[in-house]
């Protein structure tokens, strides 16, 4: 049963432009904004795949010479600090932006320009990071940056500044993006909307957007103690004054743990929406999943040093911390759960969207396997800085994530677009990720427990590496292909695929009462929620659609620039660290002058 | 959270908001932070406090950062979500302040041997 | 149930609270986090310098005394601000809001004297040793953020001057506020861990 077309309500005239470059640059609509990230992140991720794929080549036979030892480490590098902040984080922000506020049953989020802003200053930092490639500074000393491997003595010249400096823009980003998020939930849900009435996506974003805001500051704290020892001689992390390398590693991982669930829980929340639309049943213990994301989010803060079992932490330290990480699986294995008996006994319609969650599930758990292993400090001592722990996170980040992105994606880009991706080109995609995939990163455990360490450019023949290698270097080409057939599939699409009308597959939120594109202003006439998955009961008790009067006035905020020259300010303050005090003083005056604008300029 | 939601358009304050302390209040807490201020510079001179000194001046910090926070910035009188909003952060920060320490030994008086393995 | 009209209203909010207070209060819980890094840092390193000077040798708790006095005076000041212009009386807003900024200045100018001093006749410098390096970064972006308060405090006394501040937007007075009294309380912190713990 489809819902009834909704009648286009007069709107405000609209005194600014549509179209055209101007308005994409001014836009503060969540929606416009959620499909710059996407385009964005999504050009980064194929960067990241470059660099992971040359990678995969120089590794496909022993004592190969496709590129040399330091280019290697850089494409190490920046391949993993793409992927996580350029690619994961922001893919999961396109989301965040389209269909938090869609799925609220908000006109946008808390924040328009503040969103903006968060969007430019990305933008800004993943262009300043990859332009190292160009002044051939590419950061070459692995995604989490060790001390002291990254002082100036050992890392002389600019590529550790590119990483340091483009970091701390991209928490900016980051935090800004969060603020905004943690009071649009709060603040903008429709009324009649309590929290167990929310929308599991919109409780991971939640969720997320709390670990961003208490994450971040601290690999900040890391970054500026980084900052200070090459930029002024400090000796936070230098031995020779007292310094200590081991802080680096726990500051660092007090963020950088959060942030492996900052990277899977926008991932999971796509999956609890997709997985019960396309079994025609609710979420299995939708309050088990809420409380089990809660508690993994602030447990997360408390196992941190899982990633130190190898410095020598000391038996007290390594066994608390291990408890702590075999109880964090405990509440994923209770979403896996849920999620399973979600599809159990449902009426299963297997959309490409369905399939990629359900490979989701698969992949999360053969990852989640790995690393429980992982959370055992004897067992760890074998599998740290092998190519096993590449396997693991892999599994999670790639077999999770990046599934369920790709879920997320075939799910809602008729909402989007207002068409339907191919799903005969959608199917292809799916098999051949699933081929490439567990093709790359399956024989990455053997080699690990084989003896196969982490981030060597290259290895000798004989060890028994060179065939495992060989398959991972194939399944990564395979993996090229299946990302070549989703490309077609969106571009074909977003003009020729077949019109998908407002909700094509019969779904359960709000989002989907709307029209596909949704208008400027999302909803008519802010609907009222009665329940849980409110619009799958409307249509099932007979109620009609919601409310939508024919002559709605709805005032928009007004479009800014100030966003943009605030983001510009900020960029050109961490350029001006790096080369020139007097352009970071200017870049800081900047940065003001744009925050002055922006806070004096008439409310939209 | 509330079944209806009550939405409260912005602009009205409750009624228990007008209820903000008066300066006479303000003034009372300020000087019970001044006498806070004096005694702890007071025990930190005292060589007979020696011993007592770090619990006494973690306990009076403690009182006037929370005089400060419940009353100053008025947390006491406002809904209790922005309490939750302070609280979550300054927990986590005082436990990774606390743990970190606990890392790196900073509870060892005397350091006379690298840490046990 | 009258939402759908309390939805179309343009302040409408689902707990009634504020969305700029919220903002910044969520804000002051990430900034907690910030400071409390710098602030393990600094403890964890302390007993870590390989040469001095050592705090016992350079710290100044006298002087300290007062200025640490002094923030909390700005503190009441600020509610003072606050207080006249939620009632309208921006004449007494300005009064406050000028002896807030002053009280802040007079603050700062504590920190650089005592940075100077330290630098110039004690040899305490960042790079001397670890306590030179995490104290001035601890207490160096504390007074950063003390300095951006002052600016913001100038701020709304020049819109008070300009006839630009009254009830209707205490709300902006009262974020400052928040803001004000967090730098404050995180003062109060480092008072104790950094000057009078050593």
């Amino acid at each position: 049963m489809t819902s009834v077309a909704v009648p286009a309500p007069h709107v405000a005239a609209a005194a600014h432009a549509k179209t055209g470059l101007w308005s994409w640059i001014t836009t503060v609509d969540h929606k416009r904004i959620g499909i710059l990230y996407f385009v964005t992140a999504f050009i980064f991720f194929l960067a990241g795949g470059i660099e992971a794929t040359m990678m995969r080549i120089q590794l496909a036979a022993p004592n190969a010479t496709f590129v040399d030892a330091r280019t290697f480490n850089a494409l190490f590098t920046m391949h993993g600090t793409t992927m996580v902040f350029l690619a994961l984080m922001p893919l999961s922000a396109a989301f965040f932006n389209f269909v938090v506020p869609l799925q609220l049953g908000a006109r946008d989020v808390a924040f328009p320009r503040l969103n903006a802003f968060s969007y430019w200053v990305f933008l800004l930092g993943g262009l300043f990071l990859n332009s190292s490639w160009l002044f051939k500074a590419a950061p070459d000393t692995g995604w989490f940056g060790y001390a002291n491997l990254t002082s100036k003595t050992f890392s002389p010249g600019h590529a550790v500044d590119f990483w340091m400096l483009g970091l701390q823009i991209l928490g900016i980003a980051s935090l800004a993006a969060a603020f905004n998020f943690i009071v649009t939930i709060l603040n903008l849900r429709a009324p009649g909307m309590t929290f167990m009435r929310m929308p599991i996506f919109c409780w991971m974003t939640l969720v997320t957007s709390f670990l961003i805001i208490l994450a971040f500051p601290v690999i900040t704290v890391a970054l500026v103690l980084l900052m200070f020892d090459r930029f002024t001689g400090t000796s936070f992390f230098v031995p020779a004054g007292g310094g200590d390398p081991v802080l680096w590693q726990h500051l660092f991982w007090i963020f950088g743990h959060p942030e492996v669930y900052i990277l899977i829980l926008p991932a999971m929340g796509i999956v609890s929406e997709v997985l019960p639309t396309f079994s025609r049943k609710p979420l299995f213990g939708y309050p088990f999943v809420v409380y089990s994301g809660l508690f993994i989010g602030i447990l997360g803060f408390g196992v941190w040093s899982h990633h130190m079992f190898s410095v020598g932490l000391g038996p007290i330290a390594d066994s608390v911390f291990a408890i702590t990480t075999m109880l964090i699986a405990i509440p994923t294995g209770v979403k896996i759960f849920n999620w399973i008996a979600t599809l159990w006994g449902g009426h299963i319609r297997p959309t490409t969207a369905f399939h990629f969650a359900v490979g989701f599930i698969a992949m999360f758990i053969l990852g989640g396997l790995s690393g429980i292993e992982h959370a055992s400090p004897p067992a760890d001592l074998q599998q740290t800085d092998t190519y096993f722990v590449v396997a693991h996170f892999h599994y999670v980040l790639f077999g999770g994530t990046i599934l369920g992105i790709f879920a997320g994606i075939y799910y809602w880009f008729p909402k989007v677009t207002g068409r339907l991706l191919s799903e005969g080109l959608g199917k292809i995609h799916f098999w051949l990720t699933m081929l490439g995939f567990n093709l790359t990163f399956f024989p990455m455990h053997l080699l690990g427990l084989w003896g196969m360490p982490r981030r060597i450019y290259t290895y000798d023949k004989g060890l028994g590496f060179d065939t495992l290698n060989l398959v991972c270097t194939i399944g990564a080409f395979v993996l090229v292909i299946s990302t070549l057939v989703f490309i077609v599939n969106m571009l074909k699409s977003i003009r020729g695929g077949k019109p998908s009308g407002p909700d094509p597959w019969d779904a359960r939120t709000i989002e989907w009462s709307i029209p596909s594109p949704p208008p400027e202003y999302n909803f008519a006439e802010i609907p009222t929620i009665e329940h849980r998955d409110d619009l799958w009961e409307r249509k099932r008790s007979g109620k009609g659609p919601y409310p939508q009067p024919a002559n709605a006035h709805v005032h928009m905020p007004n479009p800014s620039y100030w966003p943009l020259v605030t983001a510009i300010g900020i960029l050109l303050f961490f350029i001006g660290l790096m080369l020139s005090i007097y352009l970071a003083i200017f870049g800081f005056v900047f940065t003001a002058f744009g925050i002055y604008r922006w806070a004096f300029e008439p409310a939209g | 959270m509330s079944e209806a939601a009550h939405s409260t358009p912005q602009g009205e304050h409750p009624a228990k908001e007008h209820a903000h302390p008066g300066a006479g209040e303000y003034l009372r807490i300020a000087a019970i932070l001044t006498v806070i201020t004096a005694v702890e510079v007071a025990v930190f001179y005292i060589p007979a406090m020696a011993q007592w000194l770090v619990p006494t001046l973690l306990v009076l910090s403690a009182v006037k950062f929370v005089l400060v926070v419940m009353f100053y910035m008025h947390l006491k009188f406002d809904h209790p979500t922005f309490s939750w909003l302070f609280t979550l952060g300054l927990t986590i920060a005082a436990g990774i302040i606390i743990s970190l320490m606990l890392l790196f030994d900073a509870f060892v008086r005397f350091h006379n041997m690298h840490p046990a393995g | 149930m009258a939402t759908a009209a309390a939805a179309a209203d343009h302040h409408y909010t689902t707990t009634g609270l504020n969305s700029r207070k919220m903002l910044f209060w969520t804000f002051l819980g990430s900034e907690c986090m910030f400071f409390g890094s710098l602030i393990s840092t600094y403890l964890v390193y302390k007993n870590h310098s390989t040469t001095g000077p050592y705090p016992h040798e350079v710290l100044n708790i006298p002087l300290t005394s007062i200025s640490a006095f002094v923030l909390l005076m700005s503190s009441l000041t600020m509610v003072l601000a606050l207080a006249g212009v939620q009632r309208d009386r921006i004449g007494q807003a300005k009064l406050w809001l000028a002896a807030t900024a002053f009280l802040g200045m007079i603050f700062i100018g504590n920190q650089v004297y005592e940075f100077h001093h330290f630098v110039t006749s004690e040899g305490l410098t960042l790079q001397k040793n670890l306590f030179g390096a995490s104290f001035f970064v601890l207490t160096g972006f504390h007074g950063a953020h003390v300095t951006v308060g002052v600016i913001w405090l100038l701020s709304l006394l020049i819109m008070a001057f300009s006839g630009k501040l009254s009830s209707k937007n205490s709300l902006d007075v009262e974020i400052a506020g928040l803001y004000w009294h967090f730098v404050d309380i995180v003062w109060i912190g480092i008072f104790t861990l950094i000057y009078l713990i050593q």
